[in-house]
């Protein structure tokens, strides 16, 4: 029987990394991540959990070492954020070429400089085209879901790459909620034993990582990305399979009140509860506002999007980094909406807004103040690429 | 007795009529004419078996053996990056000993195996090599030292001895070569209480296929330190090789010996030095050394060499220890 608890949503993530008896962690300690690693090195010293916990020197060093796990076949997790997201990328890469299904919590905070501990999702964002699955949790109950889920999605022989659980840092991760902990024989049900195919064992000798020269790697890459095209289905089904069997229904785009929405609010993570509570606010004012949250953003569900905005006249797109394009380019998601919006005959416009970076709140109010200024605005043809919202001058 | 000591105690070497025939590096790699660094690799895993996981460093010894669709491996393998072979085998040591433990797999007796180039190990992969040698995983780490960054062109990297010419530290009218010296990783991994440390040269093989067995046997970390010729590199000719390799030796540039537990030994004492203008002379990389520069390398070659003896003191009292005897017997054949 599954139970409901009030649990720190880390310590439910390690709870549910356990419950998918992971072989293998190896982790570094980064602020807002540590209660996630720390709560696991507990489970292992209490032997709650049969893992061989490896406390490295580095974070490049944690994913290296994650690599070297999962190629031995090992279910592999770890977790990190930030600058020590930064510092693994390398090799985050190599991961997903490598097709080594390692599960990967960040508790997403920004990047220095300035230095800044809090929330926002430069690190979700710097890890975009590194070719691992990445999915984006709102609340401590889809932590505790999507780690699970993740095992499964990841090891599946149709998709094995690596998969990303993204989790607000403080925001979310450092929540205390009322969470329904799964049963461990409901998850074994649910996630198979990881038994590859092929891994460093001396019994069946493969090599892993050869040299791709000039008339191999395209090739390499185009297979790599033509895979990871054909991931989506199979993550549908993770998804599907794991409603059927625990009654939390889960899919790439979720939508709400977008039902003869004039604008709809595109968002990612757990601002998309404040979200939710201000189209509540404005619907109660009669204006015709929806919300649509981006859960997986790679590979990026751009059909079950574009369905979901199709029909509004308006859409405001959250960045919540900063991307240093010079000015005349939109945001990382802003991006990826217009890229799915420009071959459409009739689609709605378009407006970004950076908001909450660096932990900076994003109040109820914001909401408000963008949909008003989305409102008002008059199409004088002169394209804004995206604007800062609740900043001082 | 040590944990090392312990493994060791019942030792029996390889020599030349037990010398195993399994090559799981085959033939038909891509190295340079003349690899002193791939023949060091053959005799180590001739050594080593096929019961292991190699995990390399980017380098020589990765491109070489492994453009794709081919691959020289008989044994599993996996390359990651450059800086990293110490913690990718972290990693899959750790894998084994889980999944061991847990009943999925029942390979209680793989050997696995880091490897890099000296910049893979001394500069770019030195924290994680550190890391690794640190938190104690069962493996063995092999440096194979052609004292450059030689994969990228012969640049310098803190391995490269001094007064030797690379692409990085050319000899100039204001430049005598490389300005510092060689750092001495050996020390490095034994002030990390690592159980077994060993140099090795594959101008003794024997002596070289031992210390790698003897690495396997150990439980914990050891790091073995290889030196590698690189005609290429070093600017002397391809059949030299091995000649270069056993000249080191000789001139007490690269002293043979093994750091049990702490303790040292001497693999191969040299009782008639030859002087290092010798092993510079074939080798162009120090043709522009002035005799003074020679005369200030000599003295430190010698004063180190003198360091290392004093070290192993330890030598007279435990004269009886078998790996120590067995070291100078297969290494004087």
């Amino acid at each position: 029987m599954s139970k409901q608890i009030g649990i720190e949503v880390s310590i439910a993530c390690a709870e549910a990394a356990g419950l998918c008896d992971v072989d293998v962690v190896a982790a570094y300690p980064i602020t807002p991540q540590t209660h996630i690693v720390e709560h696991l090195s507990e489970m292992v010293a209490d032997g709650h959990l049969d893992a061989e916990f490896v406390p490295v020197e580095s974070e490049h060093s944690a994913m290296s070492a994650c690599i070297g796990s999962s190629a031995a076949g090992a279910r592999t997790f770890t977790s990190t954020c930030s600058q020590g997201y930064a510092l693994m990328s390398e090799l985050c890469y190599i991961a997903a070429s490598l097709r080594l299904p390692i599960v990967m919590a960040v508790a997403n905070r920004a990047l220095s400089a300035p230095i800044n501990i809090w929330n926002d999702h430069a690190d979700l964002m710097y890890a975009r085209d590194t070719g691992w699955i990445q999915i984006i949790a709102e609340n401590g109950q889809e932590v505790v879901d999507l780690t699970i889920q993740a095992f499964r999605m990841g090891e599946d022989p149709n998709v094995s790459f690596p998969v990303q659980v993204n989790l607000d840092g403080f925001t979310l991760s450092h929540m205390i909620e009322p969470l329904t902990i799964p049963d461990k024989a409901d998850v074994d049900k649910y996630l198979p034993p990881y038994r590859p195919k092929l891994r460093l064992d001396p019994a069946n000798p493969v090599t892993f990582g050869a040299v791709g020269m000039p008339d191999i790697y395209t090739e390499a890459r185009k297979a790599q990305d033509e895979a990871f095209k054909n991931s989506l289905p199979y993550i549908e089904k993770a998804w599907d399979e794991f409603g059927k069997q625990f009654g939390r229904y889960y899919k790439p785009v979720e939508t709400y009140k977008t039902e003869g929405a004039e604008t709809i609010i595109i968002s990612m993570g757990s601002i998309s509860q404040t979200a939710m509570t201000a189209v509540d606010m404005m619907r109660a004012e009669g204006k015709k506002v929806g919300l649509t949250r981006i859960r997986l953003f790679r590979p990026f569900p751009a059909e079950a999007l574009f369905a979901a905005i199709k029909g509004a006249k308006n859409v405001i797109v959250l960045d919540r980094v900063t991307s240093f394009a010079g000015g005349h380019v939109s945001g990382p998601v802003a991006l990826e909406v217009k890229s799915i919006l420009y071959d459409r005959k009739h689609h709605p416009k378009l407006r970004n807004f950076l908001v909450g970076l660096g932990g900076r709140d994003v109040t109820d109010q914001n909401f408000m103040e963008m949909v008003d200024q989305v409102a008002a605005s008059k199409d004088d043809g002169v394209p804004v690429a995206y604007e800062f919202i609740n900043v001082r001058e | 007795m040590g944990i090392a000591s312990e493994a060791l105690k019942n030792f029996k070497g390889f020599n030349l009529k037990n010398l195993p025939e399994v090559e799981p590096v085959s033939p038909g790699h891509r190295a340079c004419q003349g690899c002193g660094e791939v023949l060091a690799l053959r005799q180590a895993m001739k050594a080593l078996g096929t019961n292991v996981v190699m995990c390399s460093a980017t380098g020589c010894m990765e491109i070489i053996t492994s453009p794709f669709p081919q691959s020289a491996w008989r044994v599993p393998w996996i390359h990651v990056a450059f800086e990293n072979a110490a913690a990718v085998v972290s990693g899959a040591e750790s894998a084994y000993k889980a999944m061991n433990r847990k009943g999925i797999i029942n390979s209680p007796d793989t050997v696995f195996v880091g490897y890099g180039g000296d910049g893979a190990t001394a500069d770019i992969g030195m924290q994680a090599l550190s890391g690794a040698l640190e938190r104690g995983h069962n493996f063995i780490y092999m440096c194979f030292d052609n004292e450059a960054y030689m994969n990228t062109g012969i640049q310098r990297s803190s391995s490269t001895p001094y007064g030797a010419a690379t692409t990085t530290s050319p000899a100039g009218k204001k430049s005598i070569g490389q300005s510092t010296w060689k750092k001495n990783m050996p020390e490095i991994a034994v002030a990390h209480g690592t159980p077994y440390v060993a140099t090795c040269s594959p101008a003794f093989p024997i002596d070289l296929m031992n210390k790698v067995k003897k690495a396997s046997l150990v439980p914990g970390p050891a790091y073995l330190h290889i030196y590698s010729p690189c005609p290429t590199g070093w600017r002397c000719g391809i059949e030299e090789s091995v000649e270069m390799a056993r000249l080191a030796v000789q001139s007490k540039v690269f002293p043979l010996f093994e750091v049990i537990d702490g303790q040292y030994f001497l693999s191969r004492k040299v009782a008639k030095p030859k002087p290092v203008s010798e092993y510079f002379k074939p080798q162009r990389r120090f043709r522009h050394l002035t005799e003074t520069e020679v005369a200030k390398i000599q003295a430190r070659t010698d004063a180190d060499y003198e360091k290392l003896v004093a070290k192993c003191v330890m030598e007279a009292k435990t004269k009886e220890k078998p790996e120590q005897e067995m070291s100078i017997r297969l290494d004087g054949a």
